[in-house]
């Protein structure tokens, strides 16, 4: 039986590209070297309930979704976007860079505020590298080099399962040849973490603390030891001396950090202190930082939205030209403040993932979603697109959490349209409405 | 009833099953809140007995659970609508909402968990 090789896995960041999927009557029967993230979602098609049609709510946030025609459903959301006077589209991470070429494109057609996953995700680390910078480097690099890890506000065990065998602790490198006995790995968590229980240091530290414990390391390495106080975010002096020691002692450190950075006290004023700290490493010693990222291409939609508009999220197109002020046009934000008037999302769930107050107003607006799975972003949905899975049903590239770019596989044949055949579709139906269906 | 801060995050079962989210293994995998022992005893819980969760954005019933290995001052939510209920929606000006790092009181109670469609329909103003 047909085995393909070398599958891309699209569910988180790292981006694995070494899966191997095997293909039966068009049905995938069974997926090699995959963690439970990725099994689960290269199979999901055969495992869990598809949203079989486009589907339209008729009368109201009340009534029942019917089901209707691609053709329909398509028009009615290019009338919602062309009649709203203040439209927004987010998501658009768990597909290819061909699709969020298009959710560009379309934004700027609809003079719509469009934003990523990111503004629940790394949105502060963005921020972090305009302020400051990111040294950072490949995730090659980092596996054959870094002989000190610290997982910073992140958890790869739960969130990035292959991480540690791929790319960092246990990954033999060629100058690490023996794996997690050349290097040493911390982890810095408020919780215990599963990840913890093979660090060599765990730091513990009280819940919102970073930037105090960031602050502090940066006193250390600076040789100002003596100033601070016997306790540093919650933890004894003499552990954060061991980390700084640590640090020192390394030939290749690297930081991975996650959601404990982002969206904890200090936001991206942690992100980008901790790009200082490295600054301070890096005068005498040789030190990167990766955020982890989440969904598998929200690192693409950066990299698409910078090179087709300038900015890399929360970009506002109103005015005709691309403006961007994470806090005044990041998603959360417009929709707390009630402004928006109409929604569009794709491949992402905003009704699972976002806070009650942002989807209090999800439910008063005319919402679209474009998705293969029903999720709770359908609950006020008015209309459902269903879409094909990329890197399963069709190909694409996305970008890897280090700003690879990795080509994603079609494993199989699907009857769905893709994320960007639909939006390709309400751009020219936008045209239509618009008068200039020739442009 | 407890005093404690609330952080939520990924666990690989929320992750696993985020594509079936109308799913009972959904439901199991985001629908509950981790608290040390002491922190149950202190309630008067038994494991999966249901909790109501407090912060200043909300309240939200979910079944406890133990995690050993959490201080005293925390509560573990899953990601995920039941965590989401009671996060901090304000960004600080920076586009990103409180999703850890909340106060938030415990206490136990008798009232269901809602499933995630009825979670969702109490966003209906």
């Amino acid at each position: 039986m047909p085995v393909i090789k070398d599958v891309v896995c699209t569910f988180c960041g790292c981006l694995c590209d070494d899966l191997e999927v095997t293909v039966e009557d068009n049905k995938i029967t069974k997926v090699g070297k995959a963690c439970k993230l990725g099994r689960a979602k290269t199979m999901g098609m055969f495992l869990h309930e598809r949203i079989e049609k486009p589907m339209i709510r008729k009368n109201g946030k009340d009534s029942e979704l019917e089901e209707c025609s691609y053709d329909e459903a398509i028009t009615k959301a290019a009338e919602i976007l062309v009649a709203a006077k203040r439209p927004m589209s987010y998501g658009w991470c768990s597909t290819s860079c061909e699709a969020i070429e298009k959710a560009v494109v379309l934004a700027e057609e609809t003079g719509s505020l469009l934003d990523s996953t990111a503004n629940v995700c790394h949105g502060p680390s963005a921020l972090a590298t305009q302020e400051k910078g990111a040294p950072s480097c490949s995730l090659g690099t980092a596996k054959n080099y870094a002989d000190l890890i610290i997982f910073w506000g992140c958890n790869p065990v739960h969130a990035h399962p292959r991480h540690q065998t791929r790319y960092s602790t246990m990954a033999k490198g060629a100058f690490t040849p023996n794996g997690k006995k050349d290097k040493k790995m911390v982890v810095v968590d408020p919780r215990n973490t599963d990840t913890a229980k093979k660090a060599d240091l765990l730091l513990q530290l009280k819940p919102g603390s970073d930037y105090v414990l960031i602050e502090s390391l940066r006193a250390i390495v600076n040789g100002h030891a003596d100033i601070l106080p016997d306790e540093i975010a919650g933890l004894p002096k003499a552990k954060v001396m061991e980390l700084a020691d640590m640090c020192k002692a390394s030939k290749f450190g690297i930081i991975y950090f996650g959601m404990g950075i982002t969206q904890t006290r200090g936001r991206y004023k942690s992100g980008d202190n901790v790009a200082s700290l490295l600054s301070d490493l890096n005068q005498t010693n040789k030190f990167v930082m990766i955020g982890m990222r989440g969904h598998y291409n929200v690192t693409g939609f950066g990299q698409v939205a910078a090179w087709e508009a300038g900015f890399p999220m929360a970009i506002d197109f109103s005015r005709g030209s691309a403006y961007y002020n994470p806090g005044e046009t990041g998603t959360n934000d417009v929709l707390m403040r009630r402004e928006v008037d109409a929604f569009i999302t794709g491949a992402a769930d905003p009704g699972a993932h976002f806070p009650q107050e942002s989807i209090k107003h999800l439910y008063k607006i005319p919402a679209i979603q474009v998705d293969g799975y029903a999720n709770p972003t359908t609950e006020f949905s008015d209309v459902v697109i269903p879409a094909a899975i990329a890197g399963v049903e069709c190909d694409g590239t996305a970008y890897r959490m280090d700003g690879q770019p990795i080509r994603m596989k079609k494993l199989i044949e699907t009857t769905f349209k893709t994320d960007e055949e639909i939006l390709t579709e309400i751009i020219a139906k936008v045209r239509e409405l618009k008068g200039n269906g020739g442009a | 009833m407890i005093e404690t801060i609330l952080i939520s995050a990924r666990t690989i079962d929320q992750g696993a099953t985020l594509e079936e989210k109308t799913s009972q293994a959904y439901f199991d995998a985001a629908a509950y809140c981790e608290l040390n022992e002491g922190n149950l005893e202190a309630l008067g819980v038994s494991v999966d007995q249901n909790v109501k969760v407090a912060t200043a954005h909300g309240t939200v019933v979910v079944p406890a659970k133990i995690d050993a290995r959490l201080p005293d001052d925390i509560v573990f939510i899953p990601m995920g609508p039941w965590a989401n209920a009671i996060v901090d929606p304000d960004t600080c000006g920076c586009g990103m909402p409180g999703f850890k790092g909340v106060p938030a009181t415990v206490e136990a109670t008798t009232d269901p968990v809602l499933n995630m469609k009825d979670l969702m329909a109490t966003y209906k103003e």
